[in-house]
């Protein structure tokens, strides 16, 4: 009988954090007040995890869109189709691979650094402090960032989807010596404003209020120990990362 | 000693079904120095949190200037708390502020003062606790003392009619202990406070405070002025009083699930 009702607890557990996850969202946007103040740490936030994630975006999306091309180069070869790259690259990017990768790096880069902040603030009584000064921290602390994260994701993941197309034309033209021209053309006449960009656009803005809720809600409840704050930032990224590519297909069976 | 600000009646506080206080009462006049001493882990950080609202009672009821805690809304909490200041243990700055952010922080969330108003108020802060032109400092490169005497400053930038201390003393050197002991003093009289201090250094507070409450095996065992209570009688007290390891009151944990287990019944 008692380990039917571990069973049973531990099946809950997870719908019953899910639950709570949801009560922290309604609290913080509840507690949304249209003042300088929250404009400002929104922006400082902005600055802090969206603009000093930009290096890394760009990298990566770089090199993400070299080794596309040239994996789409070579099966493209053997059907004499091989001018078709920016087609193909331009789709995958705009569609899955722009908000999907620069979603998981954001869990990584941001995420990750949210949880820790969070949670060392509660390991070092700043949460307790803010509280007892009759301050609310779910709307000093935590609203702003989840705030910069909405609004950072979609801006990093147009900039990865740009230094991407400039990967693949530099090694498709620079590398496989294909036509400027034929890159440019093929690229702006397959790519739709509605289905490909803002369906990415959409999918970014999901992921980015996904990984900062999650951020947010780990740092905020984490357990104010040295491990707690560890525990906190180990599952924001598995979270974030099995979160985003279960919302991927569910938003891109709607999209399609 | 017929006006009390705090109001503690026979509070028992339980935590997972340990007992933690077990009916204890307390008046804490207006205008006074409190302490309330014991053992280690004997629920004098927990009275603080009931006062302070942070926890509720299990039984019994707590006042703060005539309101019980535990029946205000969370509205009706941030207001009171609003007259209340609390210095943390560790200080508890925040990190990412410098010195005056720390001590602006509760005065830009709940005045309407001007820039140059909340400047003045600072700086005058931090001149009465000695440490003027450390306002652009970052905590971390304070000292143990510093950090706490900036987290005085913090706590008392709002002109609160209650001020909790959590050990204010620990991890301190010997004048840094005298400097903030000193500080207590000055602010609690110059401001007209009611300071409740929570510690169990019997030298410091010999020095400091006017009146004393002891706590041990989660009761109230003895209360009265430092004095009264260095010529106390009662085992227990002058056990803690005079640090004694032989007496009444045991180092060791108290573990209640096995004693029930080991219990016949």
């Amino acid at each position: 009988m008692n380990i039917h009702w571990t069973q049973k607890s531990k099946l809950l557990a997870p719908i019953a954090e899910t639950g709570h996850c949801g009560i922290f969202l309604v609290r913080m946007l509840g507690s949304i007040r249209f003042e300088r103040g929250l404009l400002m740490s929104t922006l400082q936030q902005t600055y802090l995890i969206g603009a000093r994630s930009l290096v890394i975006i760009m990298i990566c999306g770089f090199f993400v869109g070299m080794v596309l091309s040239l994996q789409s180069i070579n099966a493209l070869q053997q059907f004499g189709a091989s001018d078709q790259v920016s087609l193909l690259v331009g789709k995958s990017l705009f569609r899955e691979l722009g908000p999907v990768l620069t979603a998981l790096l954001f869990a990584g880069r941001a995420g990750t650094s949210i949880a820790a902040e969070i949670g060392l603030m509660k390991a070092t009584s700043q949460i307790e402090a803010m509280q007892l000064m009759a301050i609310d921290p779910v709307q000093r602390i935590a609203l702003p960032r989840f705030l910069a994260g909405l609004i950072s994701l979609p801006l990093l993941t147009a900039m990865f989807n740009a230094f991407a197309i400039l990967g693949a034309l530099i090694f498709s033209i620079g590398v496989m010596g294909l036509d400027p021209g034929i890159f440019w053309s093929k690229l702006q006449t397959s790519i739709y404003f509605s289905q490909d960009f803002m369906g990415g656009f959409w999918k970014s803005v999901v992921f980015g209020g996904l990984v900062s809720l999650i951020a947010v809600y780990f740092g905020y409840y984490a357990k104010p120990t040295g491990e707690g704050v560890g525990t906190a930032t180990t599952r924001t990224v598995v979270m974030s990362s099995v979160l985003v590519l279960i919302f991927d297909f569910i938003m891109t069976s709607f999209l399609i | 000693m017929k006006d009390p600000i705090i109001r503690v009646r026979n509070v028992t506080f339980k935590r997972e079904n340990k007992v933690i206080l077990d009916d204890v009462s307390m008046d804490i006049q207006r205008g006074s120095i409190v302490a309330i001493m014991g053992p280690s882990g004997v629920g004098k950080t927990t009275i603080l949190r009931l006062i302070s609202g942070q926890l509720h009672p299990s039984k019994g009821s707590i006042e703060v200037n005539g309101k019980v805690v535990s029946a205000m809304s969370h509205r009706q909490l941030y207001e009171c708390r609003r007259d209340i200041g609390v210095l943390l243990q560790n200080g508890a700055l925040f990190t990412d502020l410098t010195v005056f952010e720390n001590i602006a922080t509760p005065l830009r969330e709940h005045t309407d003062l001007s820039e140059d108003a909340i400047t003045e108020r600072v700086l005058a802060k931090l001149e009465s606790v000695g440490l003027l032109g450390t306002e652009n400092l970052m905590p971390d490169s304070l000292s143990g003392g510093m950090a706490r005497r900036v987290a005085l400053a913090r706590a008392v930038i709002l002109n609160p009619k209650i001020v909790l201390f959590d050990e204010p003393m620990t991890g301190l050197d010997p004048i840094a202990m005298s400097t903030v002991r000193r500080l207590i003093r000055l602010t609690n009289d110059e401001l007209g406070l009611t300071s409740v201090i929570v510690t169990h250094n019997v030298d410091q507070m010999n020095k400091l405070v006017d009146y004393c409450y002891i706590l041990a095996a989660e009761k109230l065992i003895a209360q009265g002025s430092p004095q009264e209570l260095m010529h106390n009688e009662d085992p227990a007290v002058d056990q803690f009083m005079n640090g004694r390891v032989e007496g009444p009151i045991s180092f060791r944990y108290k573990n209640v699930t096995s004693s029930k287990t080991a219990s016949p019944s």
